[in-house]
């Protein structure tokens, strides 16, 4: 375990805490011990960061589960440098926001645990090398994501949209650990540094198509790409610090972070920079159209993210043509450089703009822009802030998303003189939904700042005195709008501390080795077409939205839900009520229907294989010789199951089912298995007095009537499944002659001593050999203990709605 | 096991009390000998769940609740945490998870002994054992309607 796991564990060790925080010292905002954390991680990682410019990685590996190839691999270079700084730096931030946001009367230790679960799965997920570790952390967040979104839980569109989120994310996971494992099939590892080094075999290979479109499928649903979209708005009904920490600045960018990491394997094939191109200019208008519809702050700052999300992925996407072959000009590279530059931006000005709007909702009690107006002079500082948000966010200058979208312009400019892919004509279209989509950016900017903070003042509108928000609140944003202008007036304060090695990480195998890539952002480019772009965006925004009149009649303004969540409405119900119809065509409520089921079922499968593969084979040789006293135990055995059918009283049916018991304990001994014998003889005790107890509930028994045709279908299966059993049985001890395999018990017999420092085997092989399967295994008992206690507890009559 | 006393039962009660000590020392001997001999966790705690479950049946469902003042649920949490955290604390030593050591050492009384770190893996597996058999019984028995 080195300092950098302890890192990544620190969170989760510190959410164990944080309720006894919460419950003991309630005289101190609990967020003011969680600040540390996050604080102190930062400084950690700020000094780091000199080594990780000078080009140097950082890696240490804990082995996880080797034999799978699973290891805790901690992986720290310029990528994941500029993701733990925005993680932990705007963590720092939003913490001691939220401190003054949530009063001490809310459930603090739940959103502080969240919060910290979050943060340490977040950077799990950055500094994994391993693809499952990767995963597991990936998942980790989707569901801190859902619990911190249902935060309050009692109202119902939090459950709603923390169900929403989940529903959506967790498939695109599930969907990218199939891509994962098809790498693995193809590499023969889950290390990312090791499948860029077999780079060659995954793009010779054929399923190096799919693998990529699984993969791109966990980062579109995680980043919030068209068309899964629809999942960031409804998460807006999380508390405002969550939606500025995980729905802006870090967890939405997860899924950039991965098409980042894979752009070595994947980049500089057609299908990858089609895909992200495309997604990523269509969300990118998508989501900036949408924002115009919003009446909600923090639903136009949501399909704003969406947007802005979009606009870094088509940049990927373009700036993955750098791997292509003959792609050697350094224009292709340029575009991962705006990606980088823009996604450290976005976290600083959307950041400060969610603080913004979570102060006005704070302090005035609304978010929607109808009742607003008139702040100006009411919140100063707020204004200020906002002011300076909006305007880097709608690209002006001095602001650093100036800088970003300039750059951004000349990297889409730049398509139309790309040779790969055959771009062509097409190449147009990049530059073309850029400008549109910056039009619509600018225009809901504009929208924001006029409807919030121009106009009249009207204090009917609220149903509280609006004033200023408390200095606390507002020291958050301050820094995160001072970083936009310093960043703004000297974005080479970043070019080779953090973008550069970043850019290494992700085109690793561009540059020769100890090369750099020049990075020099101007504010300055004299007049170019980028520049008259610019005047066309404000000029053409600043008229739509002064004839705003005219169009906020339309029917389609009025209309701010997404229409994609039609499908994801219908698609929940159909699930629903297609999972119910399923149960219900199988759910008889009679036991021995499901042992019908479950007998067809191994029958058929065991039966096909076997005759599938002609494993069927009777060897007599080798066999020992049936000792006396078998004679006498298999016939009282077989003498006891005949019986069962044809008792007619409860008790004795009971008793006759214990005899069996008792009789394969006593033939367990005779093979001298004396654990094995202890077990049974035990489960048949328990056993007993559970039947004892359920005598109680059980009604008389009856002599049931059945038709014929079904005593002859149950009778056919039971034959069928001991017949099957018995041929499996004769047939792999014969197959095992056959092939001359060495029995694994040898093994166990020489090795638990020597490895695991026992005589008993069996008890070696539970507790040390095959230790994991025992810890399942008594989980999965536990899990029915816990089924069988709420089947008990809670009594459905039967008809509910589970 | 029903709540109402029954009047008759001094023999089960006289018996009870006896061969409850016996069974519970016995389980003991299997835990511990589990390494070893025939026994171990899983056996261990089936046989303690028996012999509580004696208890249960001799005695009624209140007195015994006061004699053992135990969540059996939460018997089944701490049980899987004890299994888990043994797994886990392999790994703060470098070695993958649920590795196993053993070592022999001098202890005072008694003499030379293996010591093992499946033991308490084995003791969480106990507890869970333990646990859900008498929560599943339990749950049953006090369902009365």
């Amino acid at each position: 375990m080195s300092a950098l796991h302890w890192v990544i564990l620190s969170p989760f060790l510190f959410a164990i805490i944080v309720p006894f925080l919460f419950k003991y010292v309630s005289k101190i905002h609990t967020g003011w011990f969680v600040w540390l954390l996050p604080t102190a991680l930062f400084i950690y990682f700020l000094n780091w960061l000199p080594v990780i410019s000078s080009g140097q990685v950082v890696e240490t590996t804990v082995s996880w589960i080797p034999e799978l190839g699973i290891n805790f691999t901690a992986y720290l270079d310029g990528l994941s440098m500029l993701f733990v700084l925005l993680i932990t730096g705007i963590g720092s931030l939003v913490v001691l926001y939220s401190i003054f946001y949530l009063s001490k009367k809310e459930r603090l230790g739940n959103f502080y645990v969240y919060l910290m679960l979050f943060m340490g799965a977040m950077l799990g997920v950055v500094l994994s090398d391993n693809l499952i570790v990767l995963y597991v952390f990936w998942e980790v967040t989707s569901m801190a994501s859902a619990l911190l979104i249902s935060y309050w839980f009692h109202k119902d569109k939090s459950t709603k949209g923390a169900q929403k989120s989940m529903l959506i994310t967790v498939a695109g996971g599930l969907a990218m650990l199939g891509g994962f494992v098809l790498l693995y099939q193809m590499t023969g590892t889950f290390s990312i540094r090791e499948i860029i080094a077999n780079v060659d075999i995954v793009q010779a290979s054929p399923m190096f198509v799919p693998a990529m479109i699984l993969i791109l499928l966990g980062a579109f649903t995680k980043s919030a790409q068209f068309p899964f979209h629809i999942w960031l708005p409804d998460a807006m009904e999380a508390p405002t610090p969550v939606s500025a920490y995980l729905h802006s600045a870090t967890m939405v960018k997860a899924g950039i972070y991965l098409v980042a990491r894979m752009t070595p394997v994947f980049g500089g094939s057609t299908v990858w920079f089609w895909t992200l191109s495309i997604v990523g200019l269509v969300t990118l208008l998508w989501g900036s159209i949408s924002a115009v519809r919003q009446k909600d702050l923090k639903g136009i700052l949501a399909f704003s993210t969406v947007s802005q999300l979009g606009l870094i992925m088509s940049l990927l996407g373009v700036g993955s043509a750098a791997l292509a072959d003959g792609a050697d000009d350094p224009i292709y590279t340029q575009a991962i450089l705006v990606a980088i530059f823009h996604l450290f931006n976005h976290a600083t000005f959307k950041g400060a703009l969610f603080m913004a709007v979570g102060i006005i909702d704070h302090e005035t009690g609304t978010r929607d822009i109808r009742k607003l107006g008139g702040l100006m002079t009411v919140m100063p500082i707020t204004f200020t802030v906002s002011l300076i948000g909006l305007a880097s966010m709608a690209g002006l200058p001095p602001f650093n998303g100036f800088l970003s979208k300039e750059k951004f312009f000349t990297a889409m400019l730049d398509v139309r003189n790309f040779e790969a892919f055959d771009v062509g004509s097409l190449g147009l279209m990049f530059p073309l939904v850029a400008w549109v989509a910056s039009i619509f950016t600018f225009l809901y900017s504009l929208i924001m700042f006029f409807r919030t903070f121009r106009g009249k003042f009207e204090p009917d509108n609220y149903n509280r005195k609006v004033h200023e928000a408390p200095i606390g609140m507002l020291i958050s944003p301050i820094i995160l709008v001072v970083l936009v202008i310093v960043f703004g007036l000297f974005p080479n304060l970043l070019s080779y501390s953090i973008i550069e090695p970043a850019k290494q990480a992700i085109l690793p195998t561009y540059l020769p080795d100890g090369e750099q890539f020049i990075v020099n952002i101007k504010l300055w480019h004299g007049i170019n077409t980028e520049l008259l772009m610019t005047f066309g965006v404000v000029l053409i925004a600043s008229f739509l939205f002064s004839i705003m009149g005219r169009w906020t009649r339309l029917a389609i303004y009025n209309r701010e839900r997404d229409p994609f969540n039609w499908y994801y409405d219908n698609a929940l119900t159909g699930l629903t009520s297609g999972s119910q119809w399923i149960t219900r065509l199988q759910m008889t409520g009679l036991l021995r229907d499901y042992f019908a089921y479950i007998f067809t079922f191994m029958l058929l499968l065991v039966g096909y294989t076997f005759w599938r593969f002609d494993a069927f084979a009777i060897d007599t040789a080798n066999t020992s010789m049936i000792e006396p006293f078998m004679w006498i135990l298999i016939p009282l055995l077989i003498g006891a199951i005949v019986t069962v059918p044809f008792v007619n009283h409860r008790i004795t049916a009971v008793i006759v089912v214990g005899v069996i018991g008792f009789l394969l304990a006593l033939l367990l001994i005779v093979f001298r298995a004396p654990d094995l014998a202890l077990t049974k003889l035990l489960v048949e005790t328990v056993t007993l007095v559970i039947f004892m107890l359920a005598f109680y509930h059980l009604p008389e028994m009856r002599k049931e009537k059945f038709t014929p045709r079904l005593n002859v279908t149950n009778l056919i299966i039971s034959v069928g499944v001991g017949v099957m059993m018995t041929l499996v049985a004769l047939s792999s001890a014969a197959l095992g002659n056959l092939a001359d395999y060495d029995s694994i018990s040898d093994y166990f017999l020489e090795n638990a001593k020597e490895l695991g420092g026992g005589y008993n085997v069996v008890n070696v092989i539970l507790v040390d050999f095959r230790g994991l399967d025992t810890l399942l295994e008594v989980l999965v008992l536990a899990v029915a203990a816990l089924g069988i206690v709420t089947l008990i507890k809670l009594k459905l009559k039967g008809g509910e709605d589970v | 096991m029903r709540k109402q006393a029954r009047a008759s039962n001094l023999m089960l009660h006289s018996i009870t009390r006896v061969v409850t000590f016996v069974l519970l020392a016995f389980s003991l001997y299997l835990f511990f000998a589990g390494h070893n001999n025939p026994g171990g966790g899983f056996i261990g705690g089936l046989m303690t769940a028996s012999a509580l479950l004696l208890m249960y049946l001799g005695f009624d469902m209140k007195s015994i609740k006061k004699a053992l003042p135990f969540n059996f649920t939460t018997m089944i949490a701490v049980g899987l945490l004890v299994a888990l955290f043994t797994g886990v604390s392999s790994m703060l030593f470098g070695y993958p998870f649920l590795s196993q050591f053993y070592e022999y050492v001098n202890l005072p009384v008694l003499g030379r002994t293996g010591l093992a770190t499946s033991l308490p893996f084995d003791l969480g597996i106990y507890l869970v054992v333990v646990g859900i058999a008498l929560t599943i019984i339990l749950a049953i028995a006090e369902d009365d309607s």
